[in-house]
């Protein structure tokens, strides 16, 4: 079993036959992802990548009955696309687009209000994936393999890191979810930590943060209240000078919030084990 | 971006917001010449931090002299890392009461929060933690704005409730920079009511989203070139890199912003001081990597370079081949450590050793070599 997404899921793409749309699409449907169609406006009725192409999500969910989106269009439209998204039906939705204004995802996130069925993954994030069943966005398949470790990260190419690390040592995972980078998103650590909670197929949970916001400190809290899985968290960022933004808009230390420190002294309460290092990891979940 | 003060009310005022008359000088002369126009003024630096007062950086003028000589010891100093590249004179304001109102975005509300609050004129943050009840808030609805009767409520919740007229309008005003300019901060502070009953902004500080960065291009025009900041962040970013000036000797590039940050935090823990933050993102091109470690090496005090890229899409040997070349093409002679995992990583490490270049097996590896070498570096 995994979270959010299994072979099954009906997904289309929003932005299909755009440059980047069309090489995670592709690369989606090599591990099996079951790609329905999807959307470009002015473009519906052709085919792309073997599946039809519609003008809007809307007539995209009534002809294929898709529940899920992976969102590529560039960050000028992609607020736009997620709104219609969930307009459309979509009950999850993955934003990969990066640089999309902080004013456009407030709007988004109150819109969304009205979508409650609607679950936003992103925005500015690698996606998730199902190894060897099924992925939205451009986690890279290879470095993943089956098993019973769910993974959750605010950071791509540290999530492809862990997990590749996770493979090599025979440790495979259920679901890997990365949440993205962005000051205001989608689904948080908690959310997703909820989720994987009630996973039967997942017995283990690594988290890696980074520093800004106090979505890791939440998370924490909820596992203090009580969980049946055995975690490693891991911050990155814990040598950032305050006031200096580390790449991520959300990497940001303003006075004593969002320091690695609170993050990593919350998940010790908690009874977390905490990484050192992400080498550390694969040894702290023995 | 963070625009200046001067910046920032010029914005507040195209947006109906009542500023003190004000003339920006370059010089001591032009100060002189704004003491003319405008009599009794305080001489501010403008930098886009704060705690400038604290730091000398603002000075009353009575005479043209002492405008002045204020310019003269006020430009060209360094406030936290800025160095001040001119002054904004002022008149000075007939303060009855001075009032803190400011919008800005709550992350956790994943919305924007109107704060409003009878102490104004002191940090906010301060306030905030000594006395969280003396400031009103309200988070407005992001499609529309703050309504009439919520900013009625706040103002009698922040025990301002004789001024909700005039207060309301202020706030409906500095909304706008909002919608119109993708403010993440705009703030009034202090927002000062004069003992002839008028509300005038005494300061204003204003961040635009570098998000929206394409639909405000006019402000980047205007007065984007005005900020001095960091030599190093001002050429990464003409060269379109992400890029953070730090002040140790250790050059860090990563792929990824959460790899890089790591990089650092390793590099530190091996007892070395890392000169920057440089995420050169996915794919790891050849062109980028040049391009960061051109920004890098323009840093004498460097004596090293590590490398971390973790290949997901792209193979391992690609990323090595167009490292070898960036390093050629610079004729980089420091010393360089690689890290390099992913895709084809054997493949990767091969080229690596078979150019001359350290490749780390891990990150800790790599981050405690790139401290020995450069160490050794730095003793010969």
């Amino acid at each position: 079993m995994s979270i959010l997404l299994d072979a099954s899921t009906k997904v289309i793409v929003q932005g299909i036959t755009g440059r980047e749309g069309s090489f995670h699409t592709e690369q989606m449907q090599e591990l099996g992802t079951n790609v329905v169609g999807g959307t470009s406006p002015g473009k519906g009725g052709t085919t792309h990548l073997g599946v039809p192409v519609f003008n809007t999500v809307a007539d995209a969910v009534k002809a294929t009955g898709a529940t899920a989106s992976g969102i590529f269009v560039p960050a000028p439209f992609a607020a736009d696309a997620i709104m219609e998204a969930a307009a459309g039906g979509i009950t999850l939705i993955v934003c990969i687009t990066e640089g999309i204004p902080i004013q456009e995802m407030i709007r988004v996130k109150d819109f969304l209000r009205g979508y409650p069925q609607a679950r936003l993954l992103g925005a500015n994030c690698p996606g998730l994936l199902v190894p060897g069943q099924a992925k939205i966005g451009i986690i890279p398949q290879r470095i993943t393999m089956p098993g019973h470790i769910g993974l959750v990260s605010r950071s791509g190419t540290l999530t492809y890191e862990v997990a590749s690390a996770l493979s090599a040592s025979g440790m495979g995972q259920s679901t890997i979810v990365g949440i993205g980078g962005d000051p205001v998103l989608g689904l948080t650590f908690g959310d997703v930590v909820q989720l994987f909670e009630k996973d039967p197929e997942t017995t283990h949970l690594v988290l890696i943060g980074e520093i800004g916001g106090s979505d890791e400190e939440h998370a924490a809290e909820l596992i203090a209240r009580g969980s049946r899985l055995k975690t490693v968290a891991f911050i990155s960022g814990r040598t950032a000078p305050e006031g200096k933004r580390m790449g991520h808009a959300g990497a940001i230390i303003s006075g004593n919030r969002g320091t690695a420190k609170s993050k990593e002294e919350a998940f010790k309460r908690a009874g977390v084990a905490v990484a050192e290092t992400t080498d550390d990891i694969v040894g702290l979940l023995q | 971006m963070k625009l200046l003060e001067y910046q920032a009310k010029e914005v507040l005022s195209s947006l109906g917001i009542a500023i003190p008359p004000g003339m920006v000088a370059h010089t001591p002369d032009e100060a002189a010449a704004a003491f003319a126009r405008l009599g009794p003024v305080a001489v501010k630096a403008q930098v886009p931090v704060g705690g400038r007062g604290k730091a000398g950086g603002i000075k009353l003028a009575r005479t043209a002299e002492e405008a002045r000589t204020a310019a003269q010891q006020i430009i060209g100093m360094d406030i936290k890392g800025f160095k001040v590249p001119l002054v904004y004179c002022e008149t000075a304001l007939d303060i009855a009461r001075e009032i803190y109102v400011g919008f800005t975005v709550d992350r956790d509300a994943r919305a924007n929060v109107l704060l409003l609050s009878a102490k104004g004129g002191m940090d906010i943050e301060q306030v905030a933690e000594e006395s969280p009840e003396a400031i009103a808030r309200l988070h407005p609805n992001p499609w529309r704005g703050p309504l009439d009767f919520e900013l009625t409520q706040l103002a009698f919740d922040a025990e301002l409730g004789e001024l909700v007229r005039p207060l309301s309008a202020v706030i409906k005003k500095l909304y706008r920079a909002i919608p119109d300019y993708d403010a993440l901060t705009a703030e009034i502070n202090p927002l000062v009511v004069t003992k002839s009953g008028d509300v005038i902004a005494g300061d204003a500080k204003l961040e635009i989203d570098d998000n929206a960065a394409w639909r405000h291009r006019d402000l980047e025009q205007k007065y984007g070139s005005v900020i001095e900041g960091d030599p190093y962040e001002v050429e990464a970013k003409r060269r379109g890199l992400t890029y953070v000036s730090l002040d140790g000797e250790i050059g860090i590039i990563g792929n990824g912003a959460g790899l890089c940050m790591g990089t650092l935090d390793l590099v530190q823990r091996a007892g070395g001081r890392p000169a920057n933050f440089c995420d050169i993102g996915g794919g790891a091109k050849a062109e980028v990597v040049e391009n960061a470690l051109a920004v890098i090496l323009m840093n004498p005090r460097v004596k090293g370079v590590v490398i971390n890229v973790f290949g997901g899409i792209t193979r391992g040997d690609e990323v090595a081949k167009g490292i070898v070349t960036a390093r050629d093409n610079l004729h980089m002679k420091l010393p360089l450590v690689v890290r390099l995992s992913g895709t084809n990583e054997e493949e990767g490490r091969a080229i690596l050793k078979q150019h001359g270049i350290e490749p780390g097996v891990n990150a800790w590896a790599a981050a405690q070599k790139i401290v020995e070498l450069a160490g050794a570096g730095a003793r010969a």
